[in-house]
């Protein structure tokens, strides 16, 4: 059974800010989908390999070779605040 | 006979014979979106000044005798979830409104050497998650054949494109069957390749393990013509696969020799709408005149699908959002108290519910203390689910089933019901989990008139075989040629 405590504490987790009634439909509504999915426990998956990904390739090298990367322009052009050289950010450490 | 009721065939014939120029055909194009886009809402974005300029210089190569690209001249309608240099890039999302990506993605750059017009950006649902389109935060998609329906999603824009004929080609993306449901609901064609067949370099991230770059057209022959240049390796996606790509266009023509259709009983459940069953079953027929095998099959694992991509798809998505923190690109919220606060708060204003809730889902589902009961038990289905299709296609060339369980929904009827959306994904979301190409055709009309599809699915990199199969049904009827009446 999913609770609100849960859904504040994943909110956190997940970096997002949300109203009080944003909480009580996301408590109903995810714990909704949850009792559904729990449809897999009568999956015997004892010795099942997981499978992560399908795809019929595995560690796929390169040379380490210097190659022309985003110029600093393009790089910043979407920042949402930036001084031209770096992406701004608030201040992160107190009394800094 | 107008330009918009002619195939892609038929306008590359057209153009090399002169019959019209690239820029007549593309002025008629962006006509017809200036006439019809405000009723349907296929696109967010059009490109009708680049989309000229790069069908005059199509036009200006022919005229010089220049070797030309295999769709050149003919406009392309993308998904806005593709990357593209200088034109905006929103996933219909607050987050990304004014992202203005700084490269192309591999298909577009693609696009762009074999001649194609890039006519502009379709609607979807909001970083592709979504079957109705309606979880777009900029703009409201409608289906031509019932403005007060769902044109199915996500690629809902792109699949209207083509249906309304705002464009005779148009690329999507298919993370749980977000290009074969709106193509069913809309009366297209729409194909979900092999996983790796197509490079992802420059698609928005959903789930990357499922995420497949497709083609929509009137027909068959235009998507085999577009996927032939939409696949490619590209060492810039390490899961794109690096082997030959077959003449689709060319081959697309050959009927199969003793071809084997397999048929799944456990599909014709309850649930299943009467009209949609009686469709498919008449599909079924058409097959075996044709002279194919038809073989159940069983698909016993299945009906697991739906929980398995679920849980997959969304701790896949919230790995992949957590990007979106306000300090790249994207939104940044104007109020927050510190550092963390402004990624919680901008990613709060940025991100519309149903992304928020497979945030919370999937970051829920990987949890300390959760994760071995719901993600890793999902890898684990989701390897009998791919056992139970290589089984299968060990007897049978393709497996038939209908798209979708109904034709289209009404807006709004589904919103506040996120489970009861998903379930209706369960005919094509084992194709992701599986990693197999699959196609929807149109195959029937319900008695109101709405579009119903034939999915076929195949094994792994048979896309060819894929399309040649679905090229003998089309070739049978003409549910294909059918195009709504919206003037």
């Amino acid at each position: 059974m999913l609770t609100r405590e849960d859904v504040e504490k994943v909110a956190g987790l997940a970096r997002l800010k949300l109203t009080a009634d944003e909480i009580s439909e996301m408590t109903d509504k995810l714990g909704h989908i949850i009792s559904y999915v729990a449809v897999l426990d009568e999956v015997d998956v004892s010795n099942v390999e997981p499978m992560a990904h399908v795809a019929d390739v595995a560690n796929v090298f390169r040379e380490d070779a210097v190659r022309e990367s985003l110029p600093r322009e393009a790089a910043l052009a979407n920042a949402p605040k930036s001084d031209g050289k770096y992406f701004l950010v608030p201040q992160i450490l107190e009394n800094a | 006979m107008s330009i918009s009721e002619l195939t892609t065939a038929e306008l590359q014939n057209g153009l090399q014979a002169g019959t019209f120029s690239a820029v007549e055909l593309t002025q008629s194009y962006l006509d017809a979106i200036l006439a019809r886009n405000e009723s349907v809402g296929a696109f967010l974005t059009v490109c009708g000044e680049s989309a000229l300029s790069q069908a005059a210089a199509v036009d200006a190569r022919r005229q010089c005798g220049e070797p030309l690209g295999p769709l050149a001249g003919i406009p392309v309608a993308l998904k806005d979830n593709l990357c593209t240099e200088g034109t905006r890039t929103t996933c219909a999302s607050r987050m990304l409104e004014n992202f203005v990506p700084p490269y192309d993605a591999h298909i577009v750059t693609r696009l762009k050497a074999a001649g194609a017009v890039l006519i502009g950006k379709t609607n979807l649902d909001e970083y592709a998650m979504g079957s109705s389109t309606e979880n777009s935060a900029l703009g409201k998609t409608r289906n031509p054949w019932d403005l007060e329906r769902t044109p199915g999603g996500s690629s809902g824009g792109s699949a209207v494109s083509v249906a309304a004929r705002l464009a005779p080609l148009a690329v999507g993306s298919d993370t749980g069957g977000s290009i074969r449901q709106p193509a069913s609901f809309c009366g297209v064609v729409g194909m979900k390749p092999t996983y790796g067949r197509v490079s992802r370099y420059g698609l928005v991230a959903f789930a990357s393990s499922l995420d497949q770059i497709g083609p929509f057209a009137t027909d068959v022959s235009g998507a085999a013509s577009l996927l032939e240049v939409l696949a490619a390796h590209d060492e810039r996606d390490s899961t794109s696969v690096d082997r030959p790509v077959p003449a689709y266009s060319k081959s697309v023509e050959q009927p199969l020799e003793g071809l084997r259709v397999g048929v799944v009983q456990e599909h014709f459940a309850d649930g299943l709408d009467e009209e949609v069953t009686s469709s498919i079953r008449e599909a079924i027929e058409v097959y075996r005149s044709l002279g194919a095998e038809i073989v159940d099959v069983s698909l016993p694992h299945a009906k697991y699908g739906v929980a398995v991509y679920y849980l997959i798809a969304c701790s896949e998505a919230s790995s992949n959002l957590a990007r979106y923190d306000g300090v790249h690109y994207g939104r940044r919220a104007n109020e927050f108290e510190n550092m963390v606060d402004m990624y919680a708060a901008s990613r709060a204003e940025g991100f519309g519910d149903e992304v928020k809730r497979r945030i919370m889902l999937g970051v829920y589902a990987l949890s300390e203390g959760y994760s071995d009961q719901y993600y890793l038990k999902a890898l684990k289905v989701r390897r009998l689910i791919r056992n139970d299709f290589d089984a299968a296609f060990k007897n049978v060339d393709v497996i038939a089933s209908p798209t979708c369980p109904t034709p289209a929904f009404k807006l709004g009827e589904l919103v506040d019901d996120p489970l009861q959306m998903y379930l209706a994904d369960v005919y094509t979301i084992s194709a992701n989990l599986a990693g197999l190409p699959g196609i929807s055709v149109p195959a029937g009309f319900s008695s109101g008139g709405l579009p119903i599809g034939l999915q076929l699915l195949a094994a792994p990199f048979e896309e060819e075989k894929l399309l040649r199969a679905a090229r003998m049904f089309e070739q049978e009827t003409d549910y294909n040629t059918r195009a709504p009446q919206l003037d």
